[in-house]
């Protein structure tokens, strides 16, 4: 018996270890070593790499991060939690359709998506040409490469990782519960703060978490929608691992990342997420 | 007119399914009315109208004189225990209690005081602060009964209040609820499918079927002057003979014919069970027909294959016309 379960779980603890301690152990590693002249790292063994980060332009930029990430955060649940109530309010045989649409956006490239965006947004896109060609405005608008672009693309992206959970929770939800709500004299909005909000719980967190955190490591949606000028976090340890060719440096700054995602977690769950382990 | 509720010809379909066709029925103040019938028959769309989660195609509801029928749940002071309770897992019982008196229990002051009251009522002082998952079945159903009764309602009523419960627990609550009501004075309006309950509880009965209310009234009434051979044969067993029917209880067993008066038969033992209270018989009659008899054990005993006279009163027959 012991040993049959040991043999069950050697697959998933090789690739706990293969594909996730060992790399994280070479990039704790790499974050101690010194850059190399030409690229490349080596000895000696050195804490400046983490010390770099107390520099005011990485703070700044880690801070606004997380704002972006928060606000697009707030912005999915806002937008998600209507839709995850109307797809779970709605009759069995269209629940399936609705889902599906949800979904439909992972079916092609990400990338891809996000230059399909560009091309709605940028100065000759068109949005900025139809408005222009009926005279509505003289000037393209700055609808691209700036903060709310990005966050217009995280929130794109990201949505279905919130309507999702919240679907889930929703949908288990016992209909006699509203009736009991209105039959002891509640409104249905009275109803929808006081009894299907706080029994969504586990969800909203669910989805809150599955948004926030690939938001806050984010590069490629501020990399092209950003368009150099709205840099995140993710953006920083992207060039340090190409053109700056600096390595140690990439590593301490994604570990720091890490970390904190790690403290927020912790804290996330202590406060109220049991329902989520 | 003490009628706190009147239901006045009320229509309900579903699609192409006429859940309930014309039905009349008044309930009086302080009585516990039962809405009795099989399944479908139309008694939960009923008890739905009343409560407001379904509005009727056609027909008044009344409480205490007032047209109710196109207000809201949360309009009417009306209040359901559900079938399955319907807690609200995320609150404690005290404050699935506290829940209805926030918003429907305005006029009623001291929300502490009336939630000690309550409790104290359904004897669940000392776990109110426990979480719906954490109580049995039965305690969630004096928290349910005791948010309801909490609101102080014109009206309370309990879907299968008791088909939830285990076979044990059942005949208890029964006679709890039937005492609960009578203390709190509030009209309850219970839906069962189960005859036994509806007449052990209930002041009055309705009796439905396939949407239409077959008869309405105390339970002897009902089970002794039935209007139509369905109300006979739901509220116990009859054996249809011809025009007339009598139930087991009422034949008797002898050896020789009576001279009383009776109606009697030649017949010839098929079976007999002893049930603890009483022995069934079932009999076959000269004529070929089956009658069964529920004949008290300090009779004599009777074996397969004997020939008896079976016999009853004439006043008890059951006299209905078979085309009902």
């Amino acid at each position: 018996m012991n040993q049959l379960r040991t043999w069950f779980l050697a697959p998933a603890r090789l690739l706990t270890f293969g594909f996730f301690l060992a790399p994280l152990a070479i990039v704790v590693l790499y974050s101690f070593l010194t850059r190399g002249t030409y690229g490349g790292q080596g000895a000696p063994f050195t804490l400046e790499n983490y010390t770099r980060l107390a520099d005011p332009l990485y703070l700044e930029i880690l801070v606004k991060s997380f704002w972006i990430a928060i606000l697009s955060t707030a912005i999915c649940l806002v937008m998600g939690f209507p839709l995850a109530l109307f797809i779970a309010r709605s009759g069995p045989q269209w629940r399936g359709t609705w889902i599906n649409l949800v979904m439909l956006p992972f079916w092609t490239n990400f990338l891809v998506r996000t230059y399909a965006w560009m091309f709605l947004l940028r100065d000759t896109g068109l949005i900025n040409t139809a408005f222009q060609g009926l005279g509505l405005i003289s000037q393209p608008l700055p609808l691209l490469y700036n903060d709310g672009a990005v966050i217009l693309g995280l929130v794109y992206g990201y949505l279905p990782f919130m309507v999702l959970p919240i679907f889930s929770t929703l949908e288990r939800q016992d209909p006699f519960l509203l009736e009991a709500a209105a039959d002891l004299g509640a409104t249905p909005w009275q109803t929808l703060w006081r009894v299907t909000v706080p029994m969504a719980k586990p969800g909203i967190l669910a989805g809150s978490v599955l948004v926030f955190i690939p938001c806050l490591g984010a590069y490629l949606t501020p990399d092209l929608m950003g368009g150099g000028k709205s840099i995140m976090i993710g953006n920083v340890v992207q060039q340090q691992f190409t053109s700056s060719r600096d390595w140690p440096f990439g590593a301490a700054l994604s570990l720091v990342l890490t970390a904190l995602v790690m403290v927020l977690l912790w804290f996330i769950m202590r406060r109220g997420g049991k329902e989520l382990i | 007119m003490n009628h706190v509720l009147e239901v006045r010809a009320v229509s309900k379909s579903f699609g192409a399914n006429h859940a309930v066709r014309d039905v009349s029925l008044n309930v009086e103040r302080g009585e516990l009315f039962a809405l009795l019938g099989p399944s479908g028959c139309g008694k939960t769309t009923v008890l739905r109208m009343i409560a407001g989660f379904e509005t009727p195609d056609r027909g008044d509801v009344l409480l205490d004189g007032k047209q109710i029928a196109q207000l809201k749940p949360y309009e009417r002071n009306v209040s359901t225990v559900f079938q399955n309770y319907a807690l609200f897992p995320h609150l404690t019982a005290r404050q699935n209690i506290e829940f209805g008196l926030r918003h429907k229990g305005n006029a009623i002051g001291d929300l502490a005081a009336r939630t000690q009251k309550v409790l104290e009522l359904v004897q669940m002082l000392g776990k109110e602060e426990r979480f719906p998952a954490r109580l049995s079945g039965g305690e969630k159903q004096r928290i349910a009964l005791a948010r309801s009764l909490a609101i102080e309602p014109d009206l309370l009523l309990l879907d299968e209040p008791l088909s939830a419960l285990d076979p044990k627990l059942r005949k208890r609550v029964r006679g709890e609820l039937k005492d609960l009501q009578r203390r709190v004075g509030i009209t309850f309006i219970i839906v069962t499918h189960d005859q036994e309950e509806a007449m052990a509880m209930a002041d009055r009965v309705a009796l439905m079927n396939k949407g239409i209310l077959e008869q309405m009234g105390t339970p002897e009434a009902i089970y002794l002057r039935p209007k139509t051979r369905f109300v006979a044969s739901f509220l116990g067993s009859v054996n249809w003979r011809g025009e007339y029917g009598v139930r087991p209880e009422v034949v008797r067993i002898s050896p020789t014919a009576p001279r009383n008066g009776a109606r009697s038969h030649r017949a010839q033992i098929h079976s007999s069970l002893f049930l603890g209270n009483c022995f069934h018989v079932e009999a076959r009659l000269e004529d070929g027909t089956a009658l069964t008899a529920e004949i008290p054990r300090q009779d004599q005993t009777y074996l397969p294959g004997e020939n008896v006279h079976v016999w009853w009163h004439p006043d008890d027959e059951i006299h209905l016309p078979a085309a009902s």
